[in-house]
């Protein structure tokens, strides 16, 4: 029999938080819903989806712990959201061999090169999504319609292309599912749920609007997990409610994103969406949501944490409208987490009893 | 109606900006008057139970002392004497251990069971003739010390700078340290010698009111002591709101006044002098008697203790003697001095305890090996920014204090504002021991400095 171990314990000795797992966990929690939505909504195809890029994630993460020899942070779950995330922000007829490799490069260039949980500085969802967007152009801009027929038992033709080869073009496919619902009767309706372009995409390049009240339900295309912003709205504020998120920073992003917006939209209405469109379509949402608030990458001030709400609302809404792209938020965040560092230093707060701010520029 | 009264008083009551709410644990112990815990048959008087120059012993091996004797004189102004917790022989002066681990010198005495324990030592004294400078002298021949921890001499404290006026006496007594309830106890069974005492420090300082700062979770104390006010009392109680750490000196300025203590100076700069509830209820039995402190209020709670209750100690009493009155039988490695949130382990149960000590804890064991323990990198979840009453970034700190910047951390984010009240520890989700970080890096600091 040893000594008796003498546990060397300073103040304080009790201790109250949710511990880094359960938060974890209670994000996935709260993802959980926006994945089954996307297989009710675009059937089979997201599934194995979402499947294939939680896989490689999960597998990235476990190879990477065990090249560096430490014991697999699998635990601490958080490659499981990276997988989730990532999936959740590609179109639901995205091939599967695209989403392996952007699993592997969300965790591999993302996160384990900045040394694992706690010291990345980007959100590595984001930088999988950001290298699949810059390596297949056409297949990350390539929409399935939303509740085609058969969605439970038939794949989107896209979704089993070989390793680089090109995908199957949709078009002929979509035309199928249109034939199949009779909607040719009327030529004219060609942005809504059926239709294989996304209501930001319809609204850049063809000036259509797409139905507030669609766009909040979900009834439309796009990513497999950012089209109802409903739910959204409802699974993050779950997580507020347990406060495992902090509520400040998707209030800001969608506050900036709607201030700018309603500025562009007052200067000219017409070439410019109105605000509530903004907030509802696309990735902004999702993004707003659950991955500018991934607090890994944000700031820690609390004037800072508004500051980086807001610029990643603005800049969203800027590079929508003047971008080349329809969709912006992801290089938004970003470019909010590139900031961060010094956000959060010309940020720091006044201390008490002291005149200046600590920290900041002198 | 009652609801609606609440809800109105609700906005009057003064806080502080930050700061968490730990579970207060205290109906284990709040509801029990104070009970007088016996003499333990050897007492030990370490000569430095405060902050300054240790006491200088009075007596000699085999000399006979009688409660309430002084056995040491104070060295200097920044010294306290020590008087005599039991009538006694004195086996000599030892090294012995104490709480933080280094031994120190200590008066040991062998208690005399025969003799009557009556404090015969000590004269009447009309505190209302002196003069401010003879009350100061004569606090410091009772030999009493901030009660709540530090442990400060209480005459310097209440020795003002000659450039400075005093409007407010500020009685602090919050006791916002979960599990501690000496402080509530004494205010509902002291009231009496509690308002003696605030007034006594009211002619030394020369403020013309003071207040009494109580948290809301302890009314029946605000009601017994409005209760004794007289009319056009200088007297007044301040319900502020229970909320960790109301009871630091600073922040309790703040929430009752509004006035902000510069960053590294003193309440007088503001016109505030603040002392502990014990500490002046103390003083009000001591003054008039011209008694010495000898013996102190101490919460004896926690899950391992069988009798929990407030025990009026004896200083000197070894903690093992203490802990076994109070029904617990088992090791020092649960154990704490003070509250949960500042408080110290100790080293042994043969040290004693001394005039800082206001709680002995023995709380669950923690299981080191478990996710609770776990230490995560920083995630920046903002949590610990939210709960520092200072406003400081610990976030910030603690990843500096990883590289071991200790410099940048005191230059740049003022790492000596940090008052180790560990509400940043305490919601850290990623366990960072962000407060012991602090503290190595202020030593390390101040041994560069040196
Ligand atoms: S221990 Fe220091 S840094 Fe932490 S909350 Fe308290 S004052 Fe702030
Ligand atoms: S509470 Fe802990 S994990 Fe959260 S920001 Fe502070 S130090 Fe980092």
């Amino acid at each position: 029999m040893g000594q008796p171990i003498v546990e060397i314990r300073t103040s304080p000795h009790i201790h109250s938080s949710p511990t880094v797992a359960q938060i974890m966990h209670n994000v996935i929690y709260a993802l959980i819903p926006l994945a089954a939505f996307a297989v009710y909504q675009f059937g089979i195809s997201a599934l194995v989806l979402i499947i294939t890029v939680l896989v490689s994630t999960l597998l990235t993460e476990m190879m990477f712990a065990r090249l560096a020899g430490r014991a697999s942070t699998l635990v601490d779950s958080s490659a499981a959201i990276t997988g989730l995330l990532l999936a959740l922000t590609l179109p639901p007829g995205f091939p599967l061999w695209m989403g392996a490799v952007a699993g592997f490069i969300a965790i591999a260039l993302g996160k384990t090169l900045f040394g694992g949980i706690g010291f990345n500085l980007f959100n590595p969802a984001l930088i999988g999504r950001a290298f699949v967007q810059a390596a297949f152009p056409v297949a990350i801009t390539t929409w399935s319609p939303a509740f085609a027929p058969g969605r439970f038992v038939e794949f989107i033709p896209s979704t089993f292309t070989l390793p680089l080869m090109r995908p199957d073009d949709l078009s002929l496919w979509i035309e199928k599912i249109n034939w199949l619902r009779g909607l040719n009767a009327n030529p004219g309706e060609t942005v809504d749920a059926f239709s294989g372009a996304t209501p930001l995409a319809a609204w850049k390049f063809d000036g259509i609007t797409t139905n507030s009240m669609d766009l909040l339900t979900g009834m439309v295309t796009g990513s497999s997990g950012e089209s109802s912003a409903l739910l959204i709205l409802l699974c993050g504020s779950y997580l507020v409610m347990r406060r495992m998120m902090d509520w400040r920073i998707p209030a800001s992003v969608l506050a900036g994103a709607f201030i700018t917006a309603l500025m562009l939209y007052m200067f000219d209405s017409e070439s410019n969406p109105d605000p509530l469109f903004v907030l509802f379509s696309g990735g902004l949402m999702l993004g707003a949501v659950f991955m500018a608030s991934d607090m890994v990458g944000t700031p820690v001030t609390p004037l800072g944490v508004l500051i980086y709400g807001l610029l990643i609302g603005f800049f969203t809404v800027i590079i929508r409208t003047f971008g080349g792209l329809p969709e912006g938020v992801m290089y938004a965040i970003l470019l909010g987490n590139a900031l961060t560092p010094l956000i959060e230093y010309v940020t720091q707060p006044r201390v008490y009893g002291s005149k200046k701010q600590t920290g900041a520029a002198r | 109606m009652r609801l609606l009264q609440s809800l109105l008083s609700l906005n009057r009551k003064g806080t502080f900006a930050h700061g968490i709410h730990p579970p207060t644990s205290k109906s284990q112990t709040d509801h029990l008057a104070i009970r007088r815990m016996p003499f333990s048959e050897k007492m030990m008087v370490p000569l430095s139970q405060h902050f300054g120059a240790p006491a200088k012993s009075l007596v000699h091996k085999g000399q006979e002392v009688v409660r309430g004797e002084p056995i040491a004189r104070a060295d200097g102004f920044m010294s306290v004497p020590m008087h005599a917790p039991v009538t006694g022989v004195v086996e000599g002066i030892e090294l012995t251990p104490t709480a933080r681990g280094p031994k120190a010198e200590a008066i040991i005495i062998r208690t005399h069971h025969a003799a009557s324990q009556q404090v015969m030592y000590g004269a009447d004294y009309d505190w209302q003739r002196a003069t401010a400078e003879e009350l100061i002298q004569q606090i410091q021949k009772t030999g009493m010390v901030g009660l709540g921890g530090a442990g400060f001499p209480s005459h310097v404290k209440m020795q003002v700078p000659e450039d400075h006026q005093i409007d407010t006496l500020i009685i602090n007594g919050c006791e916002c340290e979960p599990y501690l309830t000496t402080d509530h106890r004494m205010m509902l069974e002291k009231t009496d010698s509690l308002l003696l005492g605030i007034r006594i420090a009211l002619k030394i300082c020369g403020a013309e009111r003071a207040i009494i700062g109580i948290e809301d979770n302890k009314m029946d104390a605000v009601e017994a002591i409005r209760a004794k006010l007289e009319e056009n009392d200088p007297i007044s109680v301040g319900v502020v709101k229970t909320k960790y750490p109301q009871g630091s000196e600073k922040l309790l300025i703040t929430a009752l006044l509004g006035r902000e203590v510069p960053s590294g100076g003193f309440p007088y700069q503001v016109g505030v002098v603040v002392n502990n509830v014990a500490t002046l209820s103390q003083l009000g039995e001591l003054i008039p008697n011209r008694q010495g402190l000898i013996e102190r209020v101490v919460t004896i709670a926690g899950p391992g203790v069988s009798k929990p209750g407030n025990y009026l100690v004896p200083i000197g009493t070894p903690l093992r003697f203490a802990l076994e009155n109070a029904g617990y039988f088992g090791d020092a490695s649960r154990l704490i001095l003070g509250g949960p949130m500042m408080g110290n382990t100790a080293a042994s149960l043969d040290v004693p305890v001394t005039k800082t000590v206001s709680g002995i804890l023995v709380l669950e064991q923690t299981q080191s090996s478990s996710e609770q323990q776990k230490i995560y990198p920083c995630i920046q979840c903002s949590r610990c920014l939210d709960a520092c009453p200072i406003k400081l970034n610990p976030s910030q700190l603690g990843r500096l204090a990883a590289k071991r910047e200790y410099e940048v951390m005191a230059d740049q984010f003022h790492l000596n504002d940090c008052f180790e009240c560990g509400s940043c520890s305490y919601v850290c989700p990623s366990n960072i021991p962000l407060v012991q970080y602090f503290r190595i890096a202020k030593s390390v600091n101040r041994e560069r400095a040196a």
